[in-house]
């Protein structure tokens, strides 16, 4: 006689996949995580813009934002209202359609690039789970790879605000923008291309654990230090590619008006904003997790290695933001001549050394 | 079964509103859409690598570089003057002969695929691990990819010497 | 219910008919490359499906030499699309019909 249900597992070939009482606190924590990550994600947009106006103004020695708030920290807060309650403006001659798809391409884009990177080990929430959740939202085995593709694909945000806008300045730095970005996108993805022959595995949590322990109990086995040059390598690219300073021609005030963004007012110039700070955010995430050990860290047990996690990535943001207020700005024509003449070839050179390393020391 | 209709019937709707589109702009979106939704097609067959590969190389690279000739050559989007009334099928000389082509391959397509075929399951073990993939890439097929390194050569130096201006 | 072989078969033919409609019956140069590539992808799908039916990896592995073809053809057909509507300002194929360049 055909077995019972109580002696085949779940969802066995010939029976229905129900939902079963155990899973029920561990789905509600994964819409809980879903949720938590992108409120965190906003936060952190929110957060970027004070300490970078109060970095500047530190660097430059004056004082930034005081009033709002105390030390100016309510200062986003008051942007963010004054953007919603701008006018929303839209140029006669542009198309529609394409002018309102570019922002929320962009914004989406940032957003799910973080939906594959881990941000810390499994943890069950101090006992409160029968199984550890992990603390990513998409635990997919070619993580690496999703990243890089949806990269890509925020190259489009760009190039069509700058199309649809209709207006000579928007077009020429949406052009030179994108024409940037998929030049930077080989050194980045060489770059990561170097790290993936050392760590031997597209998941990006089994390269954070790779990184576990230490050398003569001293030094971490972060890939930073077996990878150097590959480090500055994916950081330069990685500021290239969200159009940072000093690669920030595109989009700088003093000589193209705005760029793509000439145009845009209200919110939707506020999803530009906000895609280009996530974006920041999202490589330093994995800057910090392929390089930097992720969330390894001396006292801390795995559960709560998230603490270590967003240390790094704040020195790292802090680092965008001095490099921004620091170094004069690339012309176009020389960012462009650095990323092919000058990036490109050290990447290559990078992966071969590697690969050679990696077959030596076997 | 849900996700295969879904992403199939996106694949399909966009396919043909890239064809039937009047501007190129919004074709090459649209052609970018049904990739999207044959990505997920991929993924469904448990093919991950493929499916990335796809947006990274098909979304992400090619069309840009679409996106870009269009833009750049402004591309005008008014045909002849005859297309602007006429549909397809009813136009003259070579348009219809093109459209009747069309519709012969459809029918022998629908007649090769109803003279039986599997209509069981995926049977069989699914090879979605990328150093499976790699390694037979780099031993098996290590002349394919070499030749293919150089043809992406010929095609490079071939694409920068026809675009540059002769004057 | 699992979709079956057939399926993304019939689906590949579909995607492919669309794909010769567009180049037999679009009067565009643009428009006949994305076509090519709709054929392409239409291709791939097939071989990815039959790569999982069998269950060998050679269905993935040529649907990256595939991908890789249609990338250095697309820059080619571009580059020619280019020179072209330098040329004539034009991207109506039936205005080079002569051979009078």
């Amino acid at each position: 006689m055909k077995g019972d249900a109580r002696c085949r597992p779940n969802g066995a070939p010939g029976t229905r996949w129900r939902p079963t009482n155990a899973m029920t606190p561990f789905l509600a924590a994964q819409i809980v995580l879903t949720l938590f990550v992108f409120v965190m994600l906003l936060n952190s947009a929110a957060i970027m813009v004070y300490v970078e106006r109060k970095v500047a103004a530190l660097l430059q020695q004056r004082l930034g934002p005081y009033l709002v708030g105390p030390k100016g920290m309510l200062q986003p807060l008051a942007d963010v209202i004054k953007l919603m309650f701008k006018e929303e403006l839209r140029p006669k001659a542009a198309d529609a359609f394409l002018f309102a798809l570019a922002p929320i391409i962009s914004a989406t884009c940032a957003f799910a690039a973080f939906a594959v990177v881990p941000f810390g080990g499994s943890t069950t929430l101090f006992g409160l789970l029968k199984e550890p959740l992990r603390l990513q939202v998409a635990d997919v085995n070619v993580a690496i790879l999703v990243v890089f593709a949806i990269a890509s694909m925020s190259v489009y945000g760009i190039v069509l605000a700058g199309w649809s806008s209709n207006s000579k300045y928007s077009l020429l730095g949406g052009l030179r923008s994108s024409a940037q970005m998929i030049s930077y996108e080989l050194s980045y993805g060489l770059a990561l291309a170097s790290v993936l022959l050392v760590g031997n595995s597209l998941s990006i949590t089994d390269l954070v654990n790779r990184q576990a322990g230490a050398w003569l109990h001293v030094l971490p086995r972060w890939f930073v230090f077996v990878q150097p040059l590959g480090f500055l390598i994916f950081l330069t690219a990685g500021i290239a590619e969200t159009n940072r300073a000093p690669f920030d021609f595109p989009e700088a005030e003093q000589e193209l008006v705005a760029g793509y963004h000439t145009e845009y007012s209200s919110m939707s110039f506020a999803m530009f904003f906000l895609a280009e700070y996530i974006n920041m955010v999202t490589v330093s995430a994995v800057a910090t997790d392929l390089f930097l050990g992720g969330w390894q860290g001396p006292f801390l047990s795995e559960s709560i290695g998230w603490i270590w996690f967003l240390l790094k990535v704040a020195a790292l943001l802090f680092f965008y933001v001095w490099m921004r207020w620091t170094l004069p700005r690339y012309r176009y024509d020389q960012l462009m001549r650095f990323g092919w003449k000058v990036l490109l070839p050290l990447a290559v050179v990078n992966l071969l050394a590697t690969a050679a390393g990696v077959l030596y020391f076997q | 079964m849900i996700l295969f209709y879904s992403f199939a019937v996106i694949a399909v709707v966009a396919s043909l509103l890239v064809i039937a589109q009047r501007n190129p702009i919004y074709s090459v979106l649209l052609l970018i859409a049904s990739f999207g939704a044959l990505s997920g097609l991929y993924v469904l067959l448990d093919a991950p690598f493929v499916a990335v590969i796809q947006i990274i190389v098909y979304a992400g690279a090619i069309m840009v570089l679409f996106l870009f000739v269009v833009m750049l050559l402004n591309a005008p989007h008014e045909e002849t003057e005859y297309d602007e009334h006429t549909q397809m099928l009813r136009r003259s000389g070579a348009m219809r002969f093109g459209g009747f082509l069309a519709v012969v391959l459809v029918m022998e397509l629908v007649w090769a695929l109803s003279k039986g075929g599997q209509t069981g399951r995926f049977a069989g073990a699914s090879v979605s691990s990328v150093a499976l993939i790699g390694r037979a890439l780099f031993t098996d097929y290590a002349f394919q990819f070499e030749v293919t390194s150089v043809l992406i050569l010929v095609a490079m130096v071939g694409a920068v010497v026809l675009a540059r201006r002769t004057s | 219910m699992m979709p079956t072989l057939n399926d993304y078969l019939v689906l590949s033919a579909i995607l492919f008919s669309i794909g010769t409609a567009g180049v037999f019956v679009r009067r565009n140069l643009i428009t006949i490359l994305l076509s090519i590539e709709i054929m392409l992808n239409a291709v791939n799908l097939t071989f990815v499906a039959f790569g999982r039916a069998l269950g060998s990896a050679d269905g993935q592995i040529i649907v990256f030499f595939v991908m890789t073809v249609a990338a250095a053809e697309a820059a080619v057909g571009l580059a020619i699309v280019i020179s072209l509507f330098r040329h004539r300002e034009s991207l109506n194929p039936d205005r080079f019909a002569s051979l009078k360049w």
